[in-house]
């Protein structure tokens, strides 16, 4: 039940419970407190809009970054992602298996700004190791949406 | 030679076939050159899937282009996709065809029900088949020399096919049993136990049972029978399946026809002739879809299933009441209650509040007072065509 709540709204957030509720054929009130359940206890993180900020006027840079750690006793990994997940640039931070420990995405205005957050912050974290920054030229696809031209299909007025 | 009559009225200048001017001149041809002329219309009146083929499928086509599959196939379609299918049917079913005799691959279950039609009939001979019904199922019988026999259907009954009925119609010229269950229009399921009934009439009096189940996969909460798995019924059934509808495949044309030998001969034979054989890249595609395409298929069920439910409950809540369609992608409301024929109101709705739905009178006697409404569209239309609707329905009610 709450699967079938959380498929329709990762489809589409804006999905209000009275619609949810003629889709699957469960009471209104019965969603309702799902999903304030879900968003209470995290399972849904929070709804926000995927922006394709090429659209209007505004510098976004991103940049992909790659880093090695060296693994703090007893702690391991986690406390060293949480310093740099902190960071309000980060957008996301994977730990991954690889060549590298953690897979950061930053968002900044310019490059110069992720190249300062780079050498001045996340270099000095301690336990960080090597970092290689990436910068992003072009986004095809977001969060599973394609950014640019993504065309409706159009159907023929056909009757059969 | 480009005839200067308008579109849709036949020149008579040319002769036209007596058997082709037999065919009902679509009553809903008009009306969609109408909708072809308005703008901002939202259409439930496509009986097709609003996706696109899953990708999946698209890529393995494009890479055997790619690759220079590019030639003709074996007249009954490429032994890949014929294997795949046995094993398929064997897997739903546990039915066993003989990949290299009874299975055909055709340009679509449309071509598949052209040629069954063409193998089995005599000039004369009769297929019963229920009203409402798919448009093609009579006009292939006419095709074809033979002559289509109806049966009532009612929504009282979640247009179910009655046995009985069936054999009140039988006669010395009867060759077969038309059906095609999900249902288009009704969006009607037949039970295991209804259709188990038609089995026996079919058995009894020798007859064949043509059937198209094409919506095959498009059932929600209940299940589907296949005709041919029910006890001794391989003998007496000539079953044709799609792609079309479960993976989204409209455009590719390509289904099939699962029979005894004798008649997939008798088909091929047809085929062969006049079609050589099914597009290779849309075979291709198949070969996927029932490879791999059982998960994409489902997901689509599943985002049908929601909307099934939107829009029955849209068309009750707006006063259109509406038996609980089991499959397909159709809801068939009653619209009696505005006192308007289906025609009248599918055009009233179009030109005043830009909705378009299909006239249940185009199935069938037995669709009059009904329309068809597709939810295989986007949830917003969906919703947006149901406030459209209710303004329409209050406005028209009869007091
Ligand atoms: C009941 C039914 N049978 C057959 C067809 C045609 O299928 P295909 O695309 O395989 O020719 C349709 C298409 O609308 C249909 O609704």
């Amino acid at each position: 039940m709450l699967n079938d709540i959380l498929k329709i709204l990762e489809h589409d957030a804006q999905t209000t419970p009275r619609q949810i509720a003629e889709m699957t054929g469960m009471s209104q009130a019965e969603v309702s407190k799902l999903i304030k359940q879900a968003l209470k206890d995290r399972t849904i993180l929070k709804y926000k809009a995927i922006v394709n900020w090429d659209q209007v006027e505004d510098e976004h840079v991103w940049a992909l970054i790659e880093v090695k750690l060296t693994p703090q006793k007893d702690v391991g990994f986690d406390s060293v992602a949480e310093r740099i997940y902190r960071f309000p640039q980060t957008r996301t931070v994977y730990l991954v298996s690889g060549t590298y420990d953690l897979f950061v995405l930053v968002v900044g205005k310019s490059n110069h700004e992720i190249a300062d957050f780079v050498s001045q912050k996340l270099s000095h974290i301690e336990g960080v190791n090597e970092t290689v920054t990436q910068f992003v030229l072009k986004r095809y696809k977001e969060d599973g949406e394609i950014v640019e031209g993504h065309e409706e299909v159009k159907r023929q007025p056909v009757i059969l | 030679m480009v005839s200067k009559s308008k579109p849709g009225v036949y020149s008579k200048k040319y002769h036209i076939s007596k058997r082709t001017n037999q065919l009902s001149p679509s009553g809903i041809r008009k009306f969609f050159d109408l909708l072809a002329s308005i703008e901002g219309v939202i259409s439930l009146g496509v009986g097709e899937p609003d996706y696109a083929t899953p990708w999946h499928i698209v890529e393995s086509a494009i890479e055997s282009l790619e690759k220079g599959q590019t030639m003709y196939t074996s007249n009954l379609g490429m032994p890949e996709l014929r294997q795949e299918l046995a094993r398929y049917l064997h897997h739903h079913y546990d039915l066993q065809y003989d990949p290299n005799t009874e299975l055909l691959i055709t340009v679509g279950v449309s071509e598949a029900m052209d040629l069954a039609m063409r193998a089995i009939l005599d000039p004369g001979e009769e297929v019963i088949m229920p009203d409402p019904h798919y448009v093609a199922y009579d006009a292939c019988v006419i095709l074809a020399g033979g002559k289509a026999v109806t049966v009532p259907t009612y929504e009282e009954d979640g247009f179910e096919l009655s046995a009985a009925d069936v054999e009140a119609r039988i006669t010395d010229k009867t060759r077969a049993i038309f059906i095609g269950y999900p249902a288009n229009p009704t969006g009607a399921v037949m039970s295991r136990e209804k259709m188990g009934e038609i089995a026996e009439v079919a058995k009894h009096y020798g007859l064949l049972v043509v059937s198209d189940e094409i919506y095959a996969k498009l059932v929600y909460g209940v299940e589907h029978t296949c005709v041919a798995a029910l006890p001794d019924m391989r003998e007496h059934t000539i079953l044709f399946g799609g792609f079309s509808k479960a993976y989204a495949m409209t455009g590719w044309r390509i289904g099939y026809a699962a029979a005894p030998k004798e008649i997939i001969a008798a088909m091929t034979k047809i085929h062969q002739y006049t079609m050589m054989c099914a597009s290779t890249m849309a075979q291709v595609a198949a070969i996927e879809a029932l490879r791999s395409g059982e998960e994409s298929a489902a997901e689509m069920v599943e985002d049908y299933g929601r909307r099934r439910l939107v829009m029955v409950k849209g068309l009750c809540d707006i006063g259109l009441s509406c038996f609980e369609p089991k499959g397909a992608f159709y809801a068939f409301p009653s619209i009696k209650k505005t006192g308007m024929t289906s025609e009248e109101f599918a055009e009233a709705l179009l030109k005043e509040e830009k909705v378009a739905v299909v006239p249940g009178s185009a199935f069938g006697d037995c669709g009059e007072g009904y329309v068809r409404c597709c939810y295989a569209t986007s949830m917003a239309d969906i919703e947006e065509a149901l406030a459209r609707m209710k303004r329409f329905v209050s406005k028209h009610q009869r007091s």
